[in-house]
């Protein structure tokens, strides 16, 4: 058996400095691996709730409670793994799976963050500054084919929500319960959320022109003032002539058309990294 | 006030000072000197230990506390996944009934990540300070803490296999400690991340309690077999600087534990038990400089020393309520 060497209480305390030492620096390089997703810039390309502000200064200012997580009404909001680095805990959205389609209206998730990370002057969708849809395979869109679409958008196994008003304005439904029947294939525009406040909005201007109803003073930003999306005649090469989404200023990057995209992989994708770089949290 | 200094500084990870003989009042001086030559002591101890090997006492403290960790992470838990929005959020900051909670370690990062403070913020941390101080300080650590329960089961089984020689407890400098704290301010300040969220175990367990497992449960996992095999409660005792953020806050508080020399047999129960023995360093024989003192900063309220001491010479006092509890 191998004598264990008695150790004289300097060498002893020596020892033990040494691995404090070690313990403080070990800790702290394992901290510090954190930056490097954010180095890499994998964080940029996460599309992030409504308001979140420019990515650096969000990352500081979120603390990572995921209170902006159990206020959503359709769940859009997902925490990040370790793999995000210092954006672990973070929140973000994945479109395609579920969408932020402001369902909550007043944006529940910007009222319920505790830190401004989702910038508190912000009240209205239209203000979101969450990034910009983008055709990404216009060559594959179902309009642009001159097809309709009939059926459920994502198959009867998707698990994701949308508000269908006209169903039912308060709790939002699976898209797996309802059905299109289009003639021609335009869910995108057809289920913006900017595209149907506008709507909305035209409606209730109808109505008090009539004077049918009440309409409620309107805040600045309540009404969307700018299109986000539409299907334009475009003329291809060929010289055929075909409709095709054609994304507009009004666009906040929500991802609802990325959702309901018939399409395997969706034509249309959220394309947020701009926004994650430039943005103030809002529009202004 | 010296009292509180002396508190802190051991906090920041200084050994406590020794109050030479002559220095210490005549009543505490008779009192060491009587005990130093009192045979019946001895024999006392003897019974008592021999009487305890026996008869386990139940910690019947320690059921408690644990329930009540259980207890405030299930909350969150069950809040959530029956969206009755009761304490919504995490650990790192929450909304009980409306109001606001900020984890004061996770609030300091943020504010000095992102150098400005939003008033709801602001709010959580001035409440959750009060809480705290009114509370303890460091009872945060071991009364809500769901890492702290992690580690007290890995430490459970860290003792028995160090019985049989399988695992070593290597014991670092508490300054440590201290260094990280400086070290992840001066991160979060310097680089606008806040840093320690990283690798912040209690986070990274409340979230997956919340929210569902992650790869973060690795790192969580991977220091607890530290704790298990190399460093008895390392991460508590020597790295994690919420517990020194709550100890400041404590350092004042009027809850505490309390101790009283006349009582104390001096054999060493209560120091086996603790996570942070060296507050318990005046229950060594000769130490104790007063006939009462309470416990210091680091202390973290877990109860345990009171439950293990045999004798009573330690027990739970609250300033300013008397002999109510």
């Amino acid at each position: 058996m191998a004598q264990k060497k008695r150790m004289t209480p300097q060498q002893r305390a020596r020892r033990r400095f040494l691995n404090s030492i070690l313990l403080t620096a070990g800790v702290t390089s394992v901290s510090l691996l954190g930056f490097v997703p954010v180095a890499a810039e994998k964080l940029d390309e996460r599309l992030r709730p409504p308001g979140a502000l420019r990515e650096d200064e969000f990352l500081a200012a979120c603390i990572k409670c995921g209170q902006c997580v159990q206020v959503c009404p359709v769940e859009a909001i997902k925490l990040a793994d370790l793999i995000d680095g210092f954006g672990v805990g973070v929140p973000h959205i994945d479109a395609r799976d579920q969408a932020c389609d402001f369902s909550c209206d007043g944006l529940q998730c910007v009222l319920a963050c505790p830190t401004g990370a989702l910038i508190h002057e912000i009240a209205f969708p239209s203000q979101v500054d969450m990034g910009i849809a983008k055709v990404v395979a216009p060559e594959k869109c179902l309009a642009a084919q001159g097809k309709g679409f009939k059926g459920l958008a994502r198959g009867p196994d998707f698990k994701g929500k949308l508000r269908y008003a006209e169903i039912d304005r308060w709790h939002p439904q699976p898209v797996a319960s309802h059905p299109y029947d289009l003639e021609l294939c335009d869910l995108c525009v057809r289920q913006c959320p900017i595209e149907l406040q506008i709507a909305q909005c035209a409606q209730e201007d109808e109505q008090k022109r009539n004077e049918l109803g009440l309409v409620a003073k309107r805040q600045p930003g309540e009404c969307p003032p700018k299109h986000a999306i539409e299907l334009r005649l475009v003329e291809s090469n060929d010289g055929v002539k075909r409709m095709v989404p054609a994304i507009l200023e009004g666009c906040v990057g929500c991802g609802v058309c990325e959702m309901i995209c018939p399409v395997e992989p969706a034509v249309i994708v959220i394309d947020p990294t701009e926004s994650r770089k430039t943005s103030r949290g809002m529009r202004t | 006030m010296s009292g509180v200094i002396e508190s802190l500084r051991v906090l920041f990870g200084g050994d406590p000072k020794r109050v030479p003989k002559q220095e210490m009042p005549e009543e505490v001086r008779k009192l060491h000197a009587h005990k130093f030559s009192d045979k019946e002591r001895i024999e006392a101890i003897r019974i008592e230990l021999a009487h305890k090997e026996k008869h386990k006492m139940p910690e019947k403290k320690r059921r408690l506390r644990w329930a009540v960790l259980i207890a405030v992470n299930m909350l969150f838990v069950l809040s959530y996944y029956f969206d009755i929005q009761l304490l919504e959020g995490a650990l790192t900051a929450s909304r009980f009934m409306g109001f606001h909670m900020a984890d004061l370690n996770s609030a300091l990062q943020v504010m000095l990540a992102f150098k400005h403070v939003v008033i709801n913020l602001l709010i959580g941390t001035a409440t959750v300070f009060v809480l705290w101080w009114l509370l303890g300080g460091r009872t945060f650590c071991s009364w809500v803490c769901p890492y702290h329960l992690l580690a007290e089961w890995a430490e459970m089984l860290h003792e028995k296999l160090r019985a049989k020689g399988w695992a070593m407890d290597i014991q670092f400098d508490r300054r440590a400690r201290a260094w990280l704290w400086l070290l992840f301010a001066v991160l979060a300040f310097a680089t606008g991340y806040t840093v320690y969220e990283t690798i912040s175990p209690t986070g990274i367990v409340s979230r997956a309690l919340i929210y569902g497992p992650g790869v973060a449960l690795v790192w969580v996992g991977l220091l607890l077999l530290f704790e298990i095999f190399f460093s008895r409660r390392a991460w508590c005792r020597y790295a994690c600087p919420i517990g020194l953020t709550y100890g400041i806050v404590g350092a004042t508080s009027p809850f505490t534990v309390h101790y009283k020399l006349e009582n104390c047999y001096h054999e060493g129960e209560c120091r086996k038990v603790c996570l942070v023995p060296h507050v318990l360093d005046l229950t060594i024989k000769g130490r104790a400089p007063a006939l009462e003192q309470e416990v210091g900063a680091d202390c973290t309220r877990c109860l345990r020393c009171v439950d293990a001491c045999p004798t009573g010479a330690l027990t739970i006092r609250y300033k300013g309520l008397g002999g109510l509890i």
